[in-house]
């Protein structure tokens, strides 16, 4: 033994723990085109805020959330696409949720795995990458023609949820895989029925995921145009806007945005439209923000 | 220990690797039985019986899954308020052949069971027996601790809930935790999410919850092969304490632990069948009292297991 210790090279490094050159300098080139792309990523953003910002914060006040719009810029204001902006989220998370999770519910927990069930899957998924202009089409032959519903809210709302369920399925797909399988068991070892483990178990141990999912489509579909405005959005509507009628004309933020923009006066193209951007982007941080919080209470809970 | 090593001064007389301690039955379960859905919740578990009546007896028992065998012709007998462990090396279908005392296989949609098992003189596999039935009635305890994301309380409720137990859920909660050994522990922080129990508090909790809806027997699934050895002897003195009103089936790697805490011990292998066909079937070796097969075992390869001598 002794003898075979002596013979094995030695194995003393000279130049201490030093890193091969190198590599240093592979290193930290890399982690600058990293941080250089990081950075264009950046930039862009900035220059779209402070750009839409220093254009629109003139336009803001109380009295342009509160007011129809008009046809003098100065007294224009977005309280109809605001009130339609607010129903339609309403009405399509009414909607999504029960559809979405108990679609999700089904495929994930009680669906047996045939070639029926996969192909109902990849037909979700793939629901999930048409383009939106498709929903509205579809919005506009099924709800505004076939059912006779118009263009009313309703058209709206529906055409919507039909956007954003195929992504609140596979999110909450996701959510309910995430749980782990041991909780089930626990569940069922108790006599516990398969239907009672995931309506008391399985899926609120998923909520704060599910909910997440749903904010962050909620906030695609409350900035989605052209759907609404195939299927039939209204792009000044003036007054009588009553949000909770579903068989009446509406319109929204983003459709009266694209209305502005069309306007020929430039005051309306830039002040007007950037103001009503600056209010819809702030609705979006607000409801990204909900979904980062729930997420991270939930990830402290655990 | 004096408890145990006189029921092992009991003489065995039964054959080693068919059990036929009660004479074999032809009679079918008759219909209606206390296993169907509307008569479940009120039948109590007979608890009269004396030590030795048999709970289980598992005739040619073989899963596969889909079409690869995990375990194949399995007789064994498992008597009451006992503590029987299944003991072998990994793979050799410990798992899958505990898994089929409460019917949890038939969760895995590719596994298929033959042979039969009966429960108290019923065929478990009958038509008429309702799984989710008796899974409440035999309880089990897995791997990983794995409490419900809730509070200490709702983790103990919610068996009797779902259940519809008419019970006084404050009482279920008490005596569930002190008959677990856990209740001066946790007292005063009941409404306290269960993840923050150490583990080995975690697996008496999950003990404690099956305690909650009255089984007659608990499976445990290597109880405590995630917990550190004051957790385990935790268990382990729990599992003595909970032998004199349950009858406990107990997988586990850990040959002291076998050897410290079961009265009968059950030997499993998986070996190469046949020279052209690699794959490995698990089968008993053998079942006996605990000390017989830790100091006389009848077949070899039991002994080269317990000795360490095993490839
Ligand atoms: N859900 C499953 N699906 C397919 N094969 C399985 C499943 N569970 C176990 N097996 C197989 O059955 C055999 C026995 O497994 P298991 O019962 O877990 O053994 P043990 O508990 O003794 O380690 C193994 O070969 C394993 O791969
Ligand atoms: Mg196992």
């Amino acid at each position: 033994m002794a003898v075979a210790t002596s013979e094995r090279p030695n194995r003393q490094v000279d130049g201490g723990f030093r890193a091969p050159v190198g590599n240093t300098v592979r290193e930290r080139f890399t982690q600058l085109v990293l941080f250089l792309a990081t950075c264009v990523a950046l930039v862009v953003l900035v220059t779209l805020l402070v750009d839409i910002v220093r254009d629109g914060v003139g336009g803001l006040s109380l009295n342009f959330l509160t007011q129809y719009t008009s046809r003098v810029a100065e007294n224009a204001g977005i309280r109809a696409g605001l009130t339609g902006t607010l129903s339609l989220m309403v009405l399509v998370a009414l909607m999504t949720f029960p559809l979405g999770v108990g679609a999700a519910l089904y495929l994930e927990e009680f669906a047996p795995r045939n070639r029926w069930t996969r192909l109902l899957e990849a037909n979700i998924n793939n629901l999930a990458g048409v383009p939106s202009i498709v929903y509205g089409l579809l919005g506009l032959s099924v709800f505004v023609f076939f059912l006779g519903f118009g263009r009313s809210l309703i058209t709206g709302a529906l055409t919507l949820t039909l956007l954003v369920l195929p992504v609140v399925i596979v999110a909450s797909r996701e959510a309910l895989r995430a749980v782990p399988r041991e909780i089930r068991d626990g569940g069922l070892a108790l006599g516990a029925t398969p239907l009672q483990v995931a309506l008391r178990q399985t899926l609120p141990a998923a909520i704060p995921s599910i909910l997440t999912g749903m904010i962050l489509s909620l906030s695609r579909a409350v900035g989605e145009t052209a759907p609404i405005l195939v299927a039939g959005a209204v792009g000044s509507r003036r007054a009588d806007n009553e949000p909770w009628n579903l068989s009446e004309a509406y319109t929204a933020i983003p459709i009266q945005i694209f209305d502005f923009v069309k306007r020929p006066q430039e005051e309306f193209q830039i002040q007007v439209a950037s103001a009503a951007i600056i209010v819809l982007m702030t609705l979006l941080l607000f409801m990204n923000s909900a979904a980062i919080i729930i997420r991270n209470r939930y990830a402290r809970n655990r | 220990m004096d408890q145990r090593t006189s029921t092992q001064s009991q003489p065995t007389t039964q054959p080693i690797r068919l059990e036929t301690g009660t004479a074999a039955r032809t009679e079918q379960p008759t219909a209606g039985s206390a296993w169907s859905k509307d008569t479940g919740a009120g039948a109590a578990p007979d608890r009269s019986a004396t030590r030795h009546d048999v709970v289980f007896q598992a005739r040619d028992v073989s899963v596969h899954y889909g079409s690869a065998p995990a375990l194949v012709n399995v007789s064994l007998a498992i008597r009451q308020r006992e503590i029987t462990a299944f003991i072998g090396p990994s793979g050799c279908g410990k798992s899958t052949f505990l898994r089929c005392f409460n019917r949890t296989n038939d969760l895995i949609p590719s596994a298929r069971i033959t042979g039969q098992i009966d429960y108290h003189h019923q065929n478990l596999y009958a038509k008429d027996v309702d799984a989710v039935e008796v899974r409440r009635r035999i309880g089990m305890v897995f791997q990983k601790p794995n409490p419900f994301p809730k509070s200490i309380y709702d983790n103990l409720t919610f068996g009797p809930k779902v259940n519809r137990m008419k019970v006084d859920f404050d009482e279920v909660v008490e005596t569930s935790l002190r008959r677990a050994a856990l209740w001066d522990e946790v007292k005063g922080k009941l409404k306290q999410n269960a993840y923050s129990l150490s583990g080995g508090q975690q697996q008496r909790l999950c003990i404690a919850r099956a305690l909650t809806v009255d089984p007659e027997v608990i499976l445990m699934d290597e109880p405590c092969s995630a917990l550190d050895p004051i957790a385990t002897a935790h268990i382990e003195d729990l599992m003595r304490e909970l032998e004199h009103d349950y009858t406990i089936i107990i997988v586990t790697h850990n040959m002291q632990q076998a050897a410290r805490v079961s009265d009968r011990t059950a030997f499993f292998t998986a070996e190469v069948e046949s020279e052209n066909d690699d794959r490995r079937f698990g089968r008993l070796v053998e079942i006996g009292d605990t000390s017989m097969i830790f100091s006389n075992p009848n077949d070899r390869r039991t002994e080269d297991y317990i000795s360490g001598r095993f490839g």
